[in-house]
């Protein structure tokens, strides 16, 4: 359950935030700094008060209520999306920027437009990018205050590691979420070794 | 279009990941964190389901928040223990009807040596010794039923809690394993229902001080959510959970957990 609903969140997070920050990145336009403002700060958004927003938003009373969501792994992915995509956007906007630094007259010379010139810094620094999915993920699976009060940990349905480890702790059963605490952290190490693999497999293939 | 294609791969891919695993009848239960963490659910649910093939998926809370829950119609049934609020919540025209299902005890633990000397059978007495010894005192502090409990006693204690709360006075926020483990950290009293108690690995010094009062009876009572008010509630599903905790197969599933040999949660509801 929390590899699937932090894995959605992730992608979705960096199907969003990649394309945007990379725009923020390249393109001029006014007010531009204090967009880049934000998308830093929002980094560090509280994941207790994104819970909150999201379960006003997805209640029954609320404005999306309708779509049922609430108390599902759905509202999970939701909850974590909007945690963890200002973060992949905002990575991005800095790698990306950064490699505008390098290639970005080269490109402008060439005659590409914003979106292209986008579009290859992206592709040039995809390896680069990895960081900013693993920190996705990382918050995204490490986090219990948006799942919990979004998933509300019904068992075998929402929960998820972190928030079967606050149950456990709360029962006074600290030896159990210790244990699983352990496991928490196996899985994300073994995720960020696979993927640490794949990056520099990928790098010597394709340089 | 490399970028553009690949992130709606993604989005499709996440889209497919984050449908439900199957479809089939279930109901959300907002309850309280006594009887999830006591390991009640873990036993009644599981004979629920072989006896219906209806799911339930508990929300454990405090019982404010989980008449919150319902009210805003995030919930299809309610089954929380503090008798004044579910029948005001049934008033206000957001629950059909409240029906006592069962009850177990409150107890007030505290450290093995106890310091105000508050052991015995007498609830208010016992109080009235914690405060003025200025004993610590761990205070749900989260308007759950055992929280409401704990302040109707004071006030029966005749102590006015806001003129005399200081330092010893904790209120925590927080669910009954937190306030068990907020105790057990601080050697201090606690008011606990007895399940949760007896289910509770983390004690340290605590020991039970008071017991078997009349007025530590803390009866629990279920409710189905209005349709009235919120058409989507499972009435049908909701109705059967309700009216199976009250049949005699609910009840002695009640009646038949334990823990050690000792029995957590007694039936009572009203029969036929």
């Amino acid at each position: 359950m929390s590899l699937r609903v932090s894995v959605a969140a992730s992608a979705i997070g960096c199907a969003i935030g990649i394309p945007v920050g990379a725009l923020v990145a390249i393109a001029r336009f006014p007010g531009r700094a204090v967009v880049v403002v934000v998308l830093n700060a929002l980094m560090g958004l509280p994941a207790v008060v994104v819970g909150l927003v999201v379960y006003l938003a997805l209640s029954r009373s609320g404005p999306l209520g309708h779509l049922g969501l609430l108390f599902t792994p759905g509202a999970m992915i939701v909850a974590q999306t909007v945690l963890v995509t200002p973060l992949v956007a905002a990575l991005t906007r800095q790698i990306v920027e950064d490699a505008d630094g390098e290639l970005g007259e080269q490109l402008r010379a060439m005659g590409l437009s914003t979106l292209q010139r986008a579009r290859t810094l992206v592709f040039d620094v995809r390896f680069s990018l990895a960081v900013a999915v693993l920190a996705a993920f990382g918050r995204a699976i490490a986090e219990v205050g948006a799942v919990l009060v979004v998933g509300g940990n019904i068992a075998g349905h929402t929960r998820t590691m972190t928030t079967a480890i606050s149950l456990e702790t709360q029962k006074g059963d600290l030896p159990l979420a210790l244990a699983l605490g352990f496991v928490l952290l196996a899985i994300v190490i073994v995720v960020n070794a696979a993927a640490a693999a794949l990056r520099s497999h990928a790098a010597r293939r394709y340089g | 279009m490399d970028v553009l294609r690949r992130s709606f791969l993604t989005l499709a891919a996440a889209a497919l990941l984050a449908l439900p695993a199957a479809a089939q009848t279930s109901i959300t239960v907002a309850s309280t964190t006594s009887t999830e963490q006591s390991g009640l659910f873990g036993h009644l649910l599981p004979a629920f389901k072989v006896a219906t093939g209806i799911e339930v998926k508990v929300v454990a809370l405090g019982t404010g928040q989980a008449l919150d829950v319902a009210r805003r119609g995030d919930a299809d049934v309610v089954f929380v223990h503090d008798q004044a609020a579910e029948e005001k919540f049934v008033a206000d025209g957001y629950g059909v009807k409240r029906t006592p299902v069962m009850y177990n005890d409150f107890v007030i633990v505290g450290p093995a040596d106890d310091p105000a000397k508050a052991a015995g059978k007498d609830t208010l007495e016992a109080l009235r010794k914690i405060a003025a010894a200025k004993a610590p005192f761990v205070s749900r502090g989260d308007k759950s039923g055992t929280h409401a409990a704990e302040l109707r006693y004071w006030q029966q204690a005749g102590l006015d809690l806001a003129a005399i709360r200081s330092d010893w006075y904790r209120e925590i926020g927080q669910g009954m394993g937190p306030a068990l483990n907020a105790s057990s950290a601080a050697n201090a009293y606690v008011l606990t229902d007895r399940a949760t108690w007896l289910a509770f690995r983390n004690r340290g010094q605590l020991r039970i001080l008071v017991e078997g009062d009349v007025r530590l009876f803390n009866q629990y009572g279920v409710i189905l959510v209005d349709p009235k008010r919120h058409p989507h509630v499972k009435t049908e599903a909701g109705q059967r959970f309700i009216d199976w905790l009250i049949s005699p197969a609910g009840q002695k599933t009640i009646a038949d957990y334990t823990i050690g040999g000792e029995q957590l949660f007694f039936p009572n509801a009203p029969k036929g």
